[in-house]
């Protein structure tokens, strides 16, 4: 086996070194009922590398991959083009194949770019701090609704209804078990709930949560109602799904968030069907000692030299067990990488110019979209994402647009089964790397399925 | 530019304790061994790497259009690679040497999952494209699901946690969820052996559990009279690890899953040491309820200086049925996703949701392509090399090493040394940091918590004799000084990028971001 080093005489020499008669011998302290008595029946033998190459070729074309079509896919997972250096850098063997930098003097590179990493991140969202990463956006915005219970000592959250419906579905899992309060409520297209939660915050209030831009693309200054949070004593939660919006409109923390919370899988992760993707976590300072995830803190070592370490592990499970702040063991520390890479390479000016390039061409889309007969925008302020609204259910649309090759938006009706209000609704995602003949690609598919 | 930002005085060097003759360099860099200023030291506003087309339009974005500098430093392409790639020198890594960190099963990262995990078919997939385009990636989860609940010989399984303590909050929510419908709302405490990994109690607390520590017997193992004692009408069951942290199997598991569910309660077995046993063990035939599993450990998938994991949970048939959403399942020659809008009717017990979208496919298509490449037979040789190199390092250390279970019989796929009869002053730390010279990562230090001076050895199945021979031999030798009292065991590690760091400094007056300065040199503080 390739992966295998030890021979059959080295295998020897070492049970002879130990004194066993045989490897299975090892096993003794296992009771003789528990072992198995010979390989677990129906389960195939080892194959070269070739043929698992081969098995996994003839799946991948059992998929319609982005790149080999007309894409227009959103709703937190969102297509870029990641520069080729990116993946290159995260695959030399000292990132991918060390371990979390609890022995930080051969981990310096590992704790480097997490300390870049938590910069990066806390000046993108405009917040004094940020952690390592968490594992994703929805357990992020999770951990953001449990930090603040733990700070206002109150219970009681309102989701906004312009959260995407899996964070909100993952806050209401998690709610059920802790006994925090949620309230969520079902969107409609008629405009955002802001104002709505800005007047119901109130004494027993730990946290707003806001989606910014929201899950329908919309955008909205929440100064507001970070101003009503405040005076009613709760955190205002920010949610950023698509952190390259953040080149082009103003930070959340800008705007008073209290802690923002978000999925930076635009960012040099790439889509990789949900997973693994990398939650970005940032708040005020005078929060930081309730901050759930890793910590990468500056230091020096014994001869004076800067230095990085994880710190505020008394935070952590390890150290407090049960009294911990989260459960959270690991981070997402190759795609916090590769998010840092790619945050390097474009630079604030990059960045800044890349958020361009999406918005306008996500404006020239939807102008050229809502051409077509009964097609009109819902959204009228958005990013890089807009909501059509079709004249007939976008569900089956979206499932005949594939069928002609042009896999050209989310559907709400996916992510709201069964609310009749919404079921005419098409999330478009319009990013850099859609041209404009795939802007008319979907537009004439969308002409013939609604013909 | 400045190319010695650290802080560090080349001048020093002369009077440094680091036995390099006191050769001072003008830069600070030793040879191949090169300081790295951070990016925001050396990288501009301005600068860029990346190109774009002629876009002059402008924002409609009124209000919001964003006015304020980010700060977000850039490099061009070169100064990027380079950037990270001497970072990048200044970690340890499996590739560059053995890694016995025990608990952790730092094994090779065969490159093929990388090859796969990269096809435009995985790689480039959307999580939410309609279900008839996305059959392939569905296939991948659904056949790696089998495998799993065969190796583990349970009926079900619960594939989107994202990284074992994520796998760990899944089955103990499953437990509370079953709980709750059987109307058993008082069963609120969760045993938990003091041997157990931090995550354990955390997630049980987590999940509204009170904890309740069970000791350690002499051998190692989990006193079963004292769990067995416990056990009531208000308790929701035990975590168990298994095999457990002080390398040993727990022998009595089946029994003590057969009296916890005769008193009422389920058993969560820990599947971090999975590797040990896999293909020769089904956890299923103890009796356990679930258990997750580190695809990033027993599955090879990489660690990646610390995640991305990922943590799969197998269920019992009493818990199957509170297994969170989405599920993969198939229908004919078809593959569905079971969501919340068609779980009513086939899932309507599922907890809920723990994550977005489907889990880590990133670590779903690695890991398949680990167990495929291995196959039954070689999963089975898998979990014997990995014991017989933990054997092996047992049995050529004990003679210096204090080896505290050693004499009840072979170890599994780790080896426990204490620090017994180390010099007055030196620690298993000052043994860490003496491997680290010698080119080794150190093994795990001060865990499991229930043994004073622990040092858990972890080779896995990937090192070879000739590797673990001089790991052995280095081993030995830092032992040997600690025990004999060397004043340079103190200090060390001499040659490594840095001496020992001041974590006091860090965690007192914490720096966690680098700071904004002013033209005027002033700092710049966010809310």
């Amino acid at each position: 086996m390739r992966y295998l080093p030890l021979t059959d005489t080295d295998r020897a020499e070492m049970l002879a070194t130990i004194g066993a008669p045989s490897i299975d011998a090892l096993f003794a302290e296992v009771p003789a009922e528990a072992r198995l008595d010979g390989l677990i029946a129906g389960l195939a033998h080892h194959q070269s590398e070739m043929a698992v190459e081969r098995h996994f070729s003839h799946l991948a074309r059992r998929n319609m991959a982005a790149a080999h079509h007309p894409f227009f896919l959103g709703c937190g997972a969102y297509k870029h083009h990641i520069p080729a250096s990116v993946d290159h850098l995260i695959q030399r063997g000292e990132f991918l194949t060390a371990y979390t930098p609890y022995q930080p003097e051969i981990a310096q590179g590992t704790l480097q770019v997490l300390f870049e990493f938590q910069t990066q991140v806390a000046r993108l969202f405009g917040c004094a701090v940020a952690n390592a990463s968490m594992y994703d956006g929805s357990t992020a915005c999770w951990e953001a609704i449990s930090m603040a219970a733990r700070i206002t000592r109150r219970k009681s959250v309102l989701l906004s209804a312009g959260l995407h419906p899996h964070y909100v579905s993952v806050a209401q899992t998690m709610a059920r078990f802790t006994g925090d309060v949620v309230e969520s409520a079902v969107p409609d297209l008629a405009g955002s709930d802001w104002a709505d939660l800005a007047a119901r915050v109130g004494p027993e209030t730990s946290a707003v949560v806001v989606q910014y831009p929201d899950i329908f693309g919309q955008v909205e200054d929440m100064e507001a109602l970070a101003s009503a949070c405040q005076a009613a004593g709760a955190l205002l939660i920010a949610v950023v799904t698509e952190p390259v919006a953040l080149g082009a409109i103003k930070s959340p923390g800008e705007m008073g968030a209290d802690i923002v919370v978000g999925e930076g899988q635009s960012l040099g992760v790439g889509l990789q069907f949900g997973g693994p993707y990398v939650g970005l976590f940032a708040c005020r300072e005078k929060f930081v000692r309730q901050m759930p995830g890793r910590l990468c803190g500056q230091t020096v070592d014994a001869s004076g030299k800067r230095g990085f370490v994880l710190t505020l592990s008394t935070r952590e499970q390890h150290i407090r067990r049960e009294k911990a702040t989260s459960n959270i063991c690991t981070n997402a520390g190759l795609c916090a990488l590769a998010f840092s890479i790619h945050m390097t390479l474009l630079g604030e000016a990059g960045l800044r110019q890349l958020a361009l390039v999406n918005h306008t061409k996500a404006r020239r889309a939807a102008a050229r979209l809502t051409q077509i007969n009964g097609v009109a925008l819902a959204t009228p302020s958005f990013f890089n994402e807009f909501t059509l609204s079709l004249p007939v259910e976008a569900r089956p649309v979206v499932r005949a647009l594939a069928e002609r090759q042009v896999l050209g938006g989310v559907s709400l009706g996916r992510l709201y089964p069964g609310i009749n209000a919404l079921e005419n609704g098409l999330v478009v995602a319009v990013t850099e790397v859609v041209s404009d003949d795939d802007v008319e690609a979907l537009a004439t598919a969308l002409e013939g399925v609604l013909a | 530019m400045n190319i010695n930002n650290s802080g560090w005085k080349p001048e020093l060097a002369a009077n440094d304790s680091n036995g390099d003759a006191g050769v001072a360099t003008f830069t600070g860099n030793r040879a191949l061994m090169l300081d790295e200023p951070l990016i925001f030291e050396i990288g501009s506003n301005a600068t860029t790497g990346v190109d774009f087309a002629a876009c002059d339009a402008r924002h409609d974005l009124g209000a919001l259009a964003r006015t304020a500098p980010i700060n977000l430093p850039g490099l061009s392409e070169p100064e990027t690679v380079r950037h990270y790639t001497r970072l990048s020198r200044q970690n340890y890594g499996i590739d560059l040497g053995v890694f016995p960190l025990g608990s952790c099963t730092m094994k090779h990262n065969p490159r093929l999952n990388e090859k796969i995990a990269r096809m435009k078919g995985f790689g480039d997939v959307h999580p939410l494209a309609p279900i008839p385009t996305i059959q392939g990636a569905l296939a991948v989860i659904h056949e790696l699901a089998e495998w799993l609940k065969a190796l583990t010989g349970m009926p079900a399984i619960a594939m989107s946690p994202k990284a074992g303590a994520h796998g760990e909050l899944c089955g103990i929510l499953c437990i509370r969820a079953a709980l709750e419908a059987r109307g058993e709302t008082a069963r609120t405490v969760m045993l938990v052996p003091e041997s157990a990994h931090g995550t354990n109690p955390a997630t049980a607390a987590f999940a509204g559990f009170s904890i309740e520590s069970i000791p350690a017997t002499a051998q190692g193992r989990v006193d079963v009279a004292a769990l067995e004692a416990r056990l009531g009408p208000d308790v929701a069951g035990v975590m168990i690890t298994n095999p457990n942290t002080c390398g040993l199997f727990e022998r009595d598991l089946k029994r003590i899953a057969d009296n916890v569910h005769a008193a009422g309660g389920y058993v969560y077995c820990d599947g971090a040491n999975f590797n040990a046993i896999v293909g020769r063990v089904r956890p299923g035939d103890l009796g356990i309820d679930a258990m997750h599993i580190n695809l990033h450990k027993t599955f090879s998938t990489p660690h990646g200086g610390g995640g991305p994991g990922a943590g799969p949970v197998v269920l019992s048939e009493a818990l199957a049925p509170f297994a969170p959403l989405p599920v993969v399942e198939t229908q004919g020659d078809d593959y569905v996703l079971i969501e919340e809008e068609n779980a009513a009717e086939s899932h309507p017990q599922a907890f809920g949701r723990m994550a977005a979208f489907q889990g880590q496919m990133g670590m779903f298509t690695r890991a398949l392509a680990y167990i495929l490449s291995h196959g039954a037979d070689g999963l089975c040789q898998v979990s014997g090399d990995a014991v017989l190199n933990a054997n092996y390092v047992l049995r050529s250390l004990e003679d210096t090493l204090d080896a505290p279970f050693a004499h009840s019989g072979p170890c599994m796929h780790e080896a426990l040394f204490t620090d017994v009869g180390f010099a007055e002053g030196f620690s298993t730390l000052d043994v860490a940091k003496g491997l680290i010279d010698e080119g080794f990562h150190p093994m795990t230090v001060y865990f499991p918590l229930v043994v004073h001076g622990a040092m858990l050895v972890e080779p896995t199945e990937t090192e070879s004799k000739a590797g673990l021979d001089q790991f052995i031999g280095a081993l030995r030798s830092v032992a040997e000084r600690a025990k004999a009292g060397y004043p340079t065991l103190k200090s060390a590690p001499h040659f490594a990028p840095r001496a020992r760091l001041d974590e006091t400094q860090a965690a007192r007056k914490p720096v966690l971001v680098h700071p904004l300065i002013s033209a005027a040199g002033k700092r710049i503080t966010s809310p």
